[in-house]
């Protein structure tokens, strides 16, 4: 299990948790915050996101916190599984994307050659691509669908993995230490997970957390389009889409607090990837 | 200048393989990934004959790699196909009707973040460590955040259902245009082109909604760039210099503003795939007749050819607004050279 000790020997010597910033605090308290109330959303509130209460469009009140929509459904209800739907989707794309995209960076930064540059040609033209333009085409052939937006998001993503990781391994290879593990007669296999990957790592995870920020829009953008999860299913990007005539007429709440939603999560992700830039290069903090 | 030449002759021949792997993409996304195209737009329900007259239309029944030359050479020829339910109306007709909405309202949206993002950016820079930087720096992160349709929502509920003084969808006032012919199918521009100074009047107060709206969550990334370059040039020797011999403050900073600007320039680039993605919500948000609106529009009617050209279209928009930018890049700043 060496991989797993350099891993964890490099996270002790990023000294992740004895730095911590303010940004980084916020950004793990609302994250933290969501994840947590969405989990316990069945205790937090009596109702079901998907059945109706017979009360519509009421406004917010002591018994539906953020009102409910013309289906009767209360929106506080709905905002807080919608949670789970939203971290569904894009943690498991994200997470997708990195699975793909870190190998093919590791290969094709390590080794160069024609393979390098024949991948990194389809990775900068799809990186120039429009995301979510992207995305939709590929959820509206697969079909609206919790797995198919998943897809979506996870081929979206693959190039900005891809792109970091190469990019850092290019400079990781030429490195000191590196090449003298060469010069002892180390494997390639062995350098890259012994001494390229660990050192990936914190970049790794700061474009990860960006990324789940940027991943987040993209879901809720794919679903206020109508290409996520299928209705009744709770989700913040669809409830907008639901909403929007009425919000027009002034019931408001079916709008705002999911969107508000959207934002908060996106910030807390921001925030983390913010925040552990600047733990990790204290530097760039400095001068600017 | 020789060089120059030559950096301009092979940027533009890199464009050849970025745009032909694009339109393999295309292809490979709409043709090859599992599960026709056809079929799951339709829906299982829809009556057998009825998919395969459409795929017939479509020309989906040919062998793949037959559709993937017919596909190439078409476009080259441009030719974009024709539409499945309109009348068979050439695609890249539908898209020049559609396509000034969307260049207006990314001019606008563009302009607005541009501002923002300056003006953001020079102060967190010129006060670089204060409370007011850490504010403008929570700003840009806020602005990042934020879904581009509740924005305009919200806009849309403060200015239009409650104060009541913007309007909150289209691009003009329909009874305006009834024996009008724009020109450009820019309206702002048609409208004085034309001698219609109510048409350009009345089409600003349409975009002033979505343009904020779009400007408004693109700022965060120039309040950013800004800054850093801010910072970087103060720094510099010119600039000490110059308050040196006694310079005003102002006239530094002009100095100072026109260096800084420089980098954006190049961010150009990569911000329009940003600013198009923007675009296509902020359209849907305001009913914007654009070409996002346009595109989902024909995903629910499953007008195959049309979803395929237009996505086609937006890769080679997106490949020559890049090529164009970093020419211009080029010619501004001497060191990009081969």
């Amino acid at each position: 299990m060496n991989i797993v000790n350099a891993i964890l020997e490099k996270l002790k010597t990023m000294g992740l948790l004895r730095n911590s910033n303010a940004l980084f605090k916020a950004g793990i308290i609302i994250v933290a915050g969501i994840i947590i109330l969405s989990a316990l959303a069945p205790l937090l509130t009596p109702y079901s996101p998907i059945v109706g209460t017979g009360d519509e469009l009421a406004p917010p009140s002591l018994k539906h916190p953020m009102g409910t929509n013309n289906l009767g459904y209360d929106m506080f209800s709905r905002v807080l599984y919608g949670a789970r739907t939203v971290l569904t989707v894009v943690v498991s794309a994200t997470l997708l994307s990195m699975a793909i995209g870190v190998p093919l960076g590791l290969i094709s930064g390590y080794y160069g050659g024609k393979v390098d540059r024949a991948i990194s040609i389809v990775m900068d033209s799809m990186y120039a691509f429009p995301s979510l333009i992207l995305a939709l085409a590929i959820a509206a052939v697969l079909g609206a669908s919790l797995i198919n937006a998943i897809i979506a998001i996870a081929v979206v993503y693959v190039p900005t993995y891809f792109r970091m990781v190469r990019g850092q391994t290019l400079s990781i290879k030429s490195l000191l230490y590196v090449e003298a593990a060469r010069a002892l007669g180390a494997p390639d296999s062995r350098i890259i997970t012994r001494y390229v990957f660990p050192n990936l790592l914190p970049t790794v995870l700061v474009v990860f957390s960006m990324n789940i920020a940027d991943a987040i829009l993209t879901e809720a953008g794919l679903s206020f389009l109508g290409f996520s999860v299928p209705p009744p299913t709770p989700d913040w990007g669809a409830d907008l889409r639901a909403g929007h005539s009425f919000m027009l007429a002034g019931y408001w709440w079916l709008v705002a607090f999911p969107g508000l939603m959207i934002m908060l999560l996106a910030t807390g992700f921001a925030l983390i990837g913010e925040g552990l830039s600047d733990i990790l290069n204290p530097r760039r903090e400095a001068v600017g | 200048m020789s060089s120059l030449r030559t950096y301009v002759i092979v940027r533009t021949l890199m464009t050849i393989p970025i745009v032909l792997i694009l339109l393999t993409l295309v292809f490979i996304i709409l043709r090859v990934m599992p599960g026709d195209p056809i079929t799951s737009m339709v829906g299982m329900k829809a009556p057998p004959e009825y998919i395969e007259m459409l795929k017939e239309k479509a020309g989906l029944n040919k062998p793949l790699i037959v559709q993937y030359f017919d596909y190439l050479f078409g476009i080259l020829r441009g030719d974009f196909g024709r539409s499945l339910i309109w009348g068979e109306r050439p695609v890249l007709y539908e898209i020049f009707d559609h396509l000034p909405a969307t260049i207006e309202l990314t001019i606008f949206g563009f302009a607005v973040s541009v501002i923002i993002g300056l003006i953001t950016g020079t102060i967190a820079g010129v006060r670089s460590g204060t409370k007011t930087d850490n504010a403008l720096r929570i700003y840009s992160i806020l602005a990042y955040a934020t879904f581009i349709p509740w924005l305009g929502m919200m806009f849309q509920l403060i200015f239009g259902v409650y104060l009541k003084l913007l309007p909150v969808s289209g691009r003009i006032e329909p009874s305006l245009t009834i024996d009008w012919k724009p020109i450009t199918g820019l309206y702002v521009l048609d409208g004085i082109l034309t001698g219609r100074l109510d048409i350009t009047l009345d089409a600003l107060k349409h975009l002033i909604l979505p343009s904020i709206t779009l400007g408004i969550v693109l700022s965060g990334a120039y309040t950013r760039l800004v800054r850093a370059n801010i910072i970087e040039v103060l720094g510099q020797d010119f600039v000490r210099a110059a308050k040196a011999r006694g310079l005003s403050e102002i006239k530094v900073l002009k100095h100072v503003l026109k260096n800084a600007f420089i980098p954006v320039l190049t961010m150009m680039g990569l911000q329009f795939a940003i600013l198009l993605t923007g675009a296509v919500l902020t359209e849907t948000t305001f009913s914007w007749p654009g070409m996002g609106t346009f595109l989902l529009e024909r995903i629910k009617y499953v007008d195959y050819t049309t979803i395929q050209g237009t996505i086609v279209f937006f890769a080679l928009f997106v490949s020559i607004v890049n090529l164009v930018v970093d020419i211009l890049y080029a010619l501004i700043d001497p060191r990009i050279r081969y």
